[in-house]
């Protein structure tokens, strides 16, 4: 009997092997991306399939694998325990749908050659890490996943804001892998002790556990984009096509989050308290920051890139609360926290997919990413904007959405703080619950925005007026989310229970059982506390509007009429006189925009009885940008100026260096204790 | 038999809160105009006024789409559900755990997101305004609305309403700081939320100095119905809220005969007139502000929420 890692293995194997094919087949581009799209879809679906039988007989026992490469000493070891099982099922299904979104969109992609063969490679590469039992495996499934993801970002390599958006990608994830090297290097100890079995067993020092969380939120952080790490985020993810965008927005971030959870959770042991309010404050900055950068932008792709930014803080805001919890031995409570912060990561990789999904129908019917140029496609594209409607009101955390339910899992977390001995962490718990509520409510504004200025309106170029509906597989594929996102807000005790497992092997509690529960209502510690029901609120909601559609169709006039909308007498008739996101963000910008961006406007008005126009000028920058990064980037310019001369040194010079550099290490040596 | 009279007391309430909540705004506007010497609209002018919308044909922009014909219908479901779950005049009904005080509030922000739709599926610049400015002052009352509800679950240690409201009435509770503190910052809200001076003039016809005004525009005969009951609607459930919370008083509890009944239904009467006049007494005494003020009245409701929310950490009994 084969083991199930095993077969996962053999799925990552097939995935590469379909690489390989791809190559092959770059010649013949039309049956080829049905070919690659269709094995992957297969493949991934098999996967799922496995991962779903593991699910329902909640094995006990994690299935391993060892291969015999990787370093030669240890071996490269697999692990399927119940945290890798979930984010495998996230990846996998993911990956599914982006081959099924692929089966269509790939038909539009003019270099199909540059994409096929790095999207099986890319897929290999996060379900190896998720699987990967020993450092060295993990950091090289890593680095795998980065460069393959990177040369999916530069598939278009000649648009010059692709080619500095796949520089900063790479700089980025080499800076994010080396952070993760140190602190496997340290987890690892002197004695090389590689494999996360050994690591476990070893339990760190409270010093070197405090070092590790620090690099951790470095190198996952960056991958997943915590705020100030994010500058890549914007730009890569939506560089890419946009079935890879959705998967390094839905899904990588989560192998990042997965890497931060398997070694934060499981390898350090226990935590220290205060160790939790560094995570809770870089996730409360991060959840605000995201979504406030989102509300700026103006290009869709964008735009939800930085939205991922937001939930990716949200999510940390409940991981650092179940550190909290965890370290102040309170295990329910950390179970609760920690199962609003897998189902947000869950949820996400739904809502974002597809978000993402509907954003690239719209890139191929128009040819625009800029929203301003938008405008009125709910009339020529009606079913992918019914699908990018569920996805905008599930991510803005409305009931009876699947968004809602872990945003509300969260705060239910939040409630729990009075509990909490420090007082540290009770003063910063709610406020982070506040940072939490404001982000969710600019988050709606957002998507009111995102939906409202392309799908709404009147169309404000004519590339709007050629538009025509997406493929049937792109349509299938994003139908297939949406009524996820419905079903996993109506029926949430089905994932709840799902997700016992994991938080039983980390924190060794869990949530109450759901499903257990009369009308499948979720009661996260008592129902007389806090109770929530998606399915009655649905019903509810279903039957009030029936009822109001047939008492007024019954009793109501019938009568309708078509005319002009009403303009106060001035017809406008240019749609350019329309509201655009810049001025639909302009309120929120006035109340947040002064402090966070510096942002300034102006208006130039021509002097009295000159026919000019008026001028308005809006000045937005990037405070982090500016202020972090550029200076790191004019000081390594200055520092690689200045060492050049060391190039142009004669050989005696070359000497005297080398041997001064030998003293000083024989000297730390000697001195070391 | 136990059961069919529970449903029987929770459908009466959603049937309740339907009757009553044209008369509520009916009153208020009453009130409104006798406090300025006029004569005022008869209290029923509101029911009036659904049944002349209902009757009306319905004039629909060239460029409507089908989301602006189904939205009146979403808003208003949304918010009598969410209406329907807040305790009236009895708590521990058959469905009052469906959901808590998070969701509620979290519904009606499903009803205020399709009403910024919409606002914008025209295309003109009124929609336009007015949903931008809406979800402005959405983003700063929905956050404070959130700490009330912690400082609420600090006190009674929950957030679903009928425990609330239960604890609330029982002598354990006395004068606290933070509860008054919630009290004003809820009443700053539910200021705000419904679209009342000092925020916005729900009587004004200029269109740029109106934000829920401006965001109907383009809405007329059953359609504008739809959306004018379930602003009725969410008027009677910020009132309904604060006075669960506040005034916990005659509040009827699961098992009590009919009579009691009877008596909780008087006692809520009681409850949504004497808010009706404090709400026309406010809103004759105060001018409506600019819209950039809004920030800071906002303000002012979060930072006291969360000064509260504070106050409790430091000790449970203020």
């Amino acid at each position: 009997m084969i083991s199930d890692a095993a077969v996962l293995l053999w799925g990552v194997a097939s995935l590469l092997g379909t690489a390989v094919l791809a190559i092959a087949l770059s010649r013949t581009p039309g049956s080829g991306t049905r070919l690659v799209y269709g094995l992957t879809l297969g493949i991934s679906a098999t996967a799922l399939l496995v991962l779903a039988g593991r699910m329902l007989e909640a094995p006990v026992t994690p299935s391993t694998a060892v291969l015999p490469v990787g370093l030669p000493w240890v071996g490269a070891h697999f692990r399927l325990d119940a945290l890798s099982t979930f984010f495998l099922v996230v990846i996998n299904f993911g990956g599914a749908m982006a081959s099924l979104y692929g089966l269509g969109y790939g038909s539009h992609e003019p270099s199909p050659h540059r994409v096929l063969p790095f999207f099986p490679a890319f897929l290999a590469g996060m379900n190896l890490v998720v699987l990967a039992d020993d450092a060295f495996t993990f950091l090289l499934s890593w680095e795998f996943m980065s460069l393959s993801s990177w040369a999916l970002v530069i598939v278009h390599h000649r648009e010059r804001e692709n080619a500095r958006a796949g520089y900063i990608y790479l700089v980025m994830a080499s800076f994010g892998t080396l952070a993760l090297l140190l602190a496997f290097g340290l987890l690892s100890g002197p004695g090389g002790n590689y494999t996360f079995e050994a690591m476990r067993a070893a339990g760190p020092t409270p010093l070197v556990a405090t070092f590790v969380l620090a690099l951790m939120l470095l190198g996952a952080g960056s991958k997943a984009g915590l705020v100030p790490l994010h500058v890549w985020l914007p730009l890569a993810h939506p560089a890419a096509p946009s079935h890879v965008s959705a998967l390094m927005s839905g899904v990588m971030t989560k192998v990042a989050v997965y890497g931060f959870i398997r070694v934060v959770f499981d390898l350090l042991g226990e935590p220290t308290w205060w160790s939790s309010t560094i995570v809770l404050f870089f996730g409360g900055l991060t959840a605000v920051l995201g979504i406030l950068y989102a509300l700026m932008e103006k290009d869709l792709k964008r735009l939800l890139a930085y939205s991922t930014i937001e939930n990716i803080g949200v999510i940390f805001v409940s991981l650092g609360l179940a550190l909290a919890f965890k370290a102040n031995a309170m295990p329910s409570a950390a179970a609760l926290a920690l199962t609003a912060a897998l189902f947000h990561a869950l949820n996400h990789s739904f809502f974002k997919s597809l978000l993402f999904f509907g954003a690239g129908a719209v890139l191929t019917a128009t040819g625009e990413r800029d929203m301003e140029k938008l405008g009125g496609l709910i009339h020529r594209m009606p079913q992918t904007s019914f699908v990018f409607l569920v996805g905008c009101v599930a991510i803005s955390s409305l009931p009876p959405f699947n968004g809602f339910v872990s945003e509300w899992l969260a705060f239910q977390a939040v409630l729990q703080s009075p509990d909490l001995p420090q007082w540290g962490l009770k003063v910063m718990v709610p406020a982070v619950g506040g940072l939490l509520a404001l982000s969710a409510a600019l988050a709606a504004a957002c998507f009111v925005k995102a939906f409202g200025i392309t799908f709404l309106g009147r169309p404000r170029t004519s590339a709007v007026e050629h538009a025509h509906e997406a493929d049937r597989y792109s349509l299938a594929a994003m139908f297939i989310l949406a009524a996820l996102c419905l079903l996993a807000g109506i029926l949430p005790g089905f994932v709840i229970d799902g997700l016992s497992p994991v938080t039983l092997s980390l924190i060794g509690s869990r949530m109450p059982v759901q499903m257990a529960q009369p009308w499948l209502s979720i009661v996260p510690i008592a129902e007389s506390r806090s109770s929530y029901n998606g399915l009655l609120v649905f019903v509810f909601i279903a039957i009030s509007a029936s009822a109001a559609v047939y008492v007024i169709h019954r009793f109501a006039s019938h009568a309708l009429r078509r005319g002009p909308a009403w303009g106060c007498g001035f017809a406008d008739a240019v749609p350019g006189s329309q509201y655009t996101g810049v001025s639909f963000a302009q309120p929120i910008r006035r109340v947040f925009g002064a402090f966070v961006f510096r942002a300034t406007e102006s208006v130039e008005m021509p002097a009295p009885g000159e026919t000019g126009p008026a001028r308005f000028n809006l000045q937005i920058h990037d405070v982090i940008w500016e202020t972090l990064y550029l200076p790191i980037g004019k000081a390594l310019d200055f520092a690689t100026d200045h060492l050049n001369h060391l190039q142009f040194l004669t050989i005696r010079r070359y000497l005297t260096l080398v041997f001064l550099f030998l003293i000083v290490l024989l000297l730390v040596l000697a001195l070391w204790p | 038999m136990a059961l069919i009279l529970e449903l029987a007391v929770q459908g009466a309430q959603m049937m309740l809160v339907l009757l009553l909540a044209p008369l509520l705004t009916g009153f208020v506007r009453k009130v409104k105009a006798r406090l300025l010497r006029r004569q005022g609209p008869p209290l029923i002018q509101p029911y009036r006024d659904l049944l002349r919308l209902m009757r009306k044909e319905v004039v629909l922009a060239d460029n409507a789409s089908w989301l602006f014909r189904v939205i009146p219908y979403l808003i208003f479901a949304a918010t009598w559900v969410a209406a329907a779950l807040v305790p009236t005049f009895a708590t521990g009904l058959k469905f009052s755990w469906t959901a808590d005080l998070i969701a509620i509030v979290a519904l009606l922000g499903s009803a205020r997101f399709f009403l910024a739709l919409a606002a914008m599926d025209v295309g003109t610049s009124f929609g336009g305004i007015g949903a931008s400015r809406e979800v402005m002052i959405a983003s700063l009352a929905e956050p404070a609305m959130l700490l009330i509800v912690f400082s609420l679950a600090l006190v009674a240690g929950a957030t679903q309403l009928s425990t609330v409201a239960a604890f609330m009435g029982s002598p354990q509770v006395g004068l606290r700081v933070s509860l008054g503190m919630s009290l004003i910052a809820l009443v700053m809200v539910a200021i705000a939320e419904n679209a009342r001076v000092p925020v916005d003039n729900p009587a004004t016809h200029l269109e740029l100095t109106m934000i829920h005004e401006a965001m109907v525009l383009e809405y007329s005969g059953r359609h504008l119905a739809m959306i004018d009951f379930a602003a009725f609607l969410k008027l009677l459930l910020y009132v309904s809220l604060i006075s669960c919370v506040f005034v916990p008083w005659g509040l009827v509890t699961a098992g009590a005969g009919p009579w009691s009944y009877v008596l909780g239904v008087v006692f809520y009467i009681c409850k949504l007139a004497a808010s009706g006049v404090l709400l026309a007494l406010f809103e004759t005494a105060i001018a409506k502000m600019r819209v950039f003020r809004v920030p800071d009245f906002l303000g002012a409701a979060l930072m006291l929420a969360l000064l509260g929310t504070l106050l409790l950490f430091v000790s449970r009994s203020l």
